[in-house]
């Protein structure tokens, strides 16, 4: 261990970080020549945003506009709920036009609660922030809280609140390692962004270094992208940055997630459901350290990401500078249009995205990619053969599980004995599936499991809630019922103990009797029908009241 | 002999002792089998069972006097949950008790109500909120589903509607291939 930590610190580029291995995975064919050698190109500000108010893994952000509302570019918009949780932010300036469900992008396509912005363009933000904060001054809990206001998450693709994982244990952190390593086929959008800012990016980790407070720092770069290791290692060596370390792995998918990139650069693994930062590890996307030089430095929440438009479905195939709300039919009309040979839109890439129907779907912060695939590119797959047995699955699984017994256990729904063997420890790679001879679509059927046993925790917790409310409903009448047999035994004890015909029991009545009266008089009972009467009614009235008056002096005099 | 007869007759008195000392003290108050299969119901308490609540059902089922198919809004996965937990077998719904259909809850008409107080005096769970002669309402998240208040209430402004699908429950579709195993002919 101590010689490694020692070699972590060396910054030469010929790092000479024994690297490690995970279990399995798979050589892919990169297909990023479409787009890693085009710069990243604006894609504008288009007239309608929709942004959803989660964009992120947690709890869903409130809504903090209304319609008509008028909002320029960077006001918040929705604030956090609950510490897993993000804001949202206006991405241009405009006019609130709808707060409503919205198709947003997810395998479901279903809707989901949105903000619809009608910008202006002007994209103007209120008042222009040019003084850059001193970070290096500020104490790393600040520095986490302007993360967390500024609603930057991960933008590697999962959507975790990065404030939450800077903020976990950062006495004990060791290493900082941010993840350059994009080993899904067909994106580049790290790619370019280290090859155009890579200054930022070092920034933005500089920033992170002092929000946890690491003891070393590795940047992990793929060796595929050979220009990005240059740029990185330019802007490295005209910092005369010594703290932080580039180190190349080699190009195996999935290396890029989290738990692969850890076991490779440190040979330590990540608790089953545990965090990194349990193992004393923060990791970071290199899109993330780069929102958060903007967060940091310009003072400008998350608004925008890097999106790669990709596919033989698309004309001219780029990485978007794109606001977030942004339709993907704007981008993919920023590409050039749909080709004729367009089959498939998939959002993400090819192993672990998604098709959806629609592409009126908003850009949110966790899309990275936007596929638009033809036939030849990517096949449908041909229909499923039972499961032979064959164990190649197992053999490419990077989390070292059994694709295979859970395939068995998710097709017979049996949920537990899929737990048992970790379902939940799967991080949906696509590799199984991939090396399958029968074509089984195994990571749907894991996807199904796990989305399966959280609809039953949640119906558990509804059934559990029920009882109580039920069980809490039944003691509160049975104690109404005791109290009220309880009030009539006493009263009728206090009647019978005093024989019922007592001073005490004509008194009560009497009490009883003035209070009616006095009632009586303070409502003030007027006699009703009394105007337009004729002198012959009048002295019936007459005759009546003073019959009641004499008869009401006797009942006192009595 | 006699020793070996004195000595396991004062053991066994000991262990007896043990025995009876441990059952007062560790005496647990209600039977757990009631608890466990209380657990496994979906605490409706819509009484389709013809029990007063999911609990009196369980009591009954552990007492032997009612069947495990009992449970309309349980359905099937309760049926085989039960008959997990008590090694039965599983049985087919008693259609008699109603049929199984996708979870709903009751949506109170505001326009139309009248304050009565009826069908909060029904709801089994507390979920409906009014006074008498106010405007009622249901809580949607506390609504069990078990359409008891739909009776009571005078004006019939009581409608059920279906839990409509949102992302926080969506659950992916399950692939529709054929079983492990069976060989695909042709």
């Amino acid at each position: 261990m101590a010689d490694s930590a020692a070699s972590f610190r060396r910054p030469s580029p010929s790092s000479s970080t024994r690297l490690h291995t995970f279990h399995g995975g798979l050589k892919l064919a990169g297909h990023r020549e479409l787009t890693a050698a085009r710069p990243i190109l604006p894609a504008g500000v288009p007239p309608l945003l929709t942004v959803p108010l989660q964009q992120h893994i947690g709890t869903p952000a409130e809504c903090l506009v209304a319609p008509g509302d008028a909002v320029f570019k960077g006001q918040l918009i929705a604030r956090q709920v609950g510490i897993i949780s993000a804001p949202v932010h206006a991405p241009s300036s405009g006019t609130v036009v709808a707060v409503e469900e919205r198709p947003v992008p997810h395998p479901s396509g279903l809707l989901a609660p949105c903000i619809i912005i009608e910008t202006d363009g002007l994209d103007r933000y209120r008042d222009a922030a040019d003084t850059a904060l001193d970070y290096a001054r500020m104490a790393p809990g600040a520095l986490c809280d302007l993360i967390r206001e500024a609603g930057i998450v991960g933008l590697g693709g999962a959507g975790f609140p990065t404030h939450v994982k800077l903020g976990r244990d950062k006495h004990s952190i060791e290493l900082l390692l941010i993840n350059a390593v994009e080993c899904e086929p067909y994106i580049a959008c790290d790619n370019r962004l280290l090859q155009e800012r890579a200054d930022e990016v070092l920034e933005g980790v500089r920033i992170l270094q002092h929000a946890v407070q690491p003891q070393n720092c590795i940047i992990a770069i793929e060796d595929g992208m050979p220009e990005a290791e240059a740029a990185l290692r330019t802007a490295l060596a005209a910092n005369n940055e010594t703290d932080i370390s580039v180190v190349r792995i080699p190009e195996i998918y999935p290396s890029g997630g989290e738990r692969q990139l850890i076991r490779i650069i440190t040979g330590k693994e990540v608790p089953s459901q545990g965090f990194p930062a349990e193992i004393g590890i923060v990791c970071q996307n290199v899109g993330t350290a780069a929102a958060v030089h903007n967060a940091v430095i310009r003072q400008q929440p998350l608004l925008s990401r890097i999106v790669t438009v990709t596919g033989d479905g698309v004309a001219r195939p780029q990485n978007f500078e794109t606001l977030i709300g942004t339709p993907v039919s704007h981008l993919v009309a920023c590409a050039g249009g749909y080709t004729q040979d367009v089959e498939r839109l998939l959002i993400g890439g090819p192993m672990m995205g998604y098709a959806v129907a629609d592409d009126h779907i908003p850009v949110t912060k966790t899309i990275n990619c936007i596929l638009a695939v033809s036939h030849e590119e990517m096949p449908a797959p041909p229909p499923a053969q039972p499961c032979i047995r064959c164990g190649k699955c197992t053999e490419v699984c990077p989390a070292d599980l059994l694709p295979q017994q859970l395939y068995w256990y998710a097709h017979s729904s049996n949920l537990d004995a899929a737990q048992d063997y970790s379902l939940f420890d799967c991080i949906e790679c696509g590799c199984c599936a991939y090396v399958c001879p029968s074509h089984i679509p195994l990571v749907q059927y894991y996807r199904h499991a796990k989305t399966e046993i959280w609809a039953r925790e949640k119906r558990t917790h509804a059934s559990d809630l029920a009882r109580q409310r039920h069980e809490a409903r039944l003691s509160r009448l049975d104690r109404i019922k005791q109290e009220r047999e309880a009030r009539m035994a006493r009263k009728k004890q206090a009647l019978s103990a005093d024989g019922g015909s007592s001073e005490i029991k004509k008194a009560t009545i009497q009490a009883a009797l003035e209070r009616v009266k006095r009632k009586k008089e303070q409502a003030g009972m007027a006699p009703k029908n009394v105007d337009n009467l004729t002198a012959e009614q009048q002295q019936l009235i007459a005759a009546a009241d003073n019959r009641r008056r004499q008869k009401n002096r006797g009942n006192i005099t009595e | 002999m006699l020793t070996a007869l004195i000595a396991l007759g004062i053991l066994a008195a000991l262990i007896g002792l043990v025995l009876g000392y441990a059952a007062i003290r560790f005496h647990v108050d209600s039977d757990p089998v009631v608890e466990q299969i209380d657990a496994l119901l979906p605490q409706t308490q819509c009484g389709q069972c013809t029990y007063a609540g999911c609990r009196p059902y369980a009591e009954a089922i552990a007492a032997g006097e009612a069947d495990i198919n009992q449970c309309p809004p349980g359905g099937e996965a309760t049926i085989n949950a039960l008959a997990d937990l008590l090694g039965k077998d599983p049985k087919p719904l008693n259609p008699e008790h109603g049929e199984h259909s996708e979870k709903t809850v009751v949506t109170i008409d505001e326009q139309v109500c009248i304050g009565c107080t009826l069908c909060i005096q029904a709801c089994p769970v507390d979920a409906i909120v009014g006074a008498a002669k106010q405007m009622h309402t249901v809580i949607r998240e506390e609504c069990t589903g078990c359409n008891l208040c739909i009776a009571p209430c005078p004006v019939e402004c009581i409608h059920i509607v279906p839990v409509r699908p949102d992302i926080g429950n969506w659950v992916w579709p399950k692939p529709a291939d054929q079983a492990p195993g069976e060989i695909q002919h042709g």
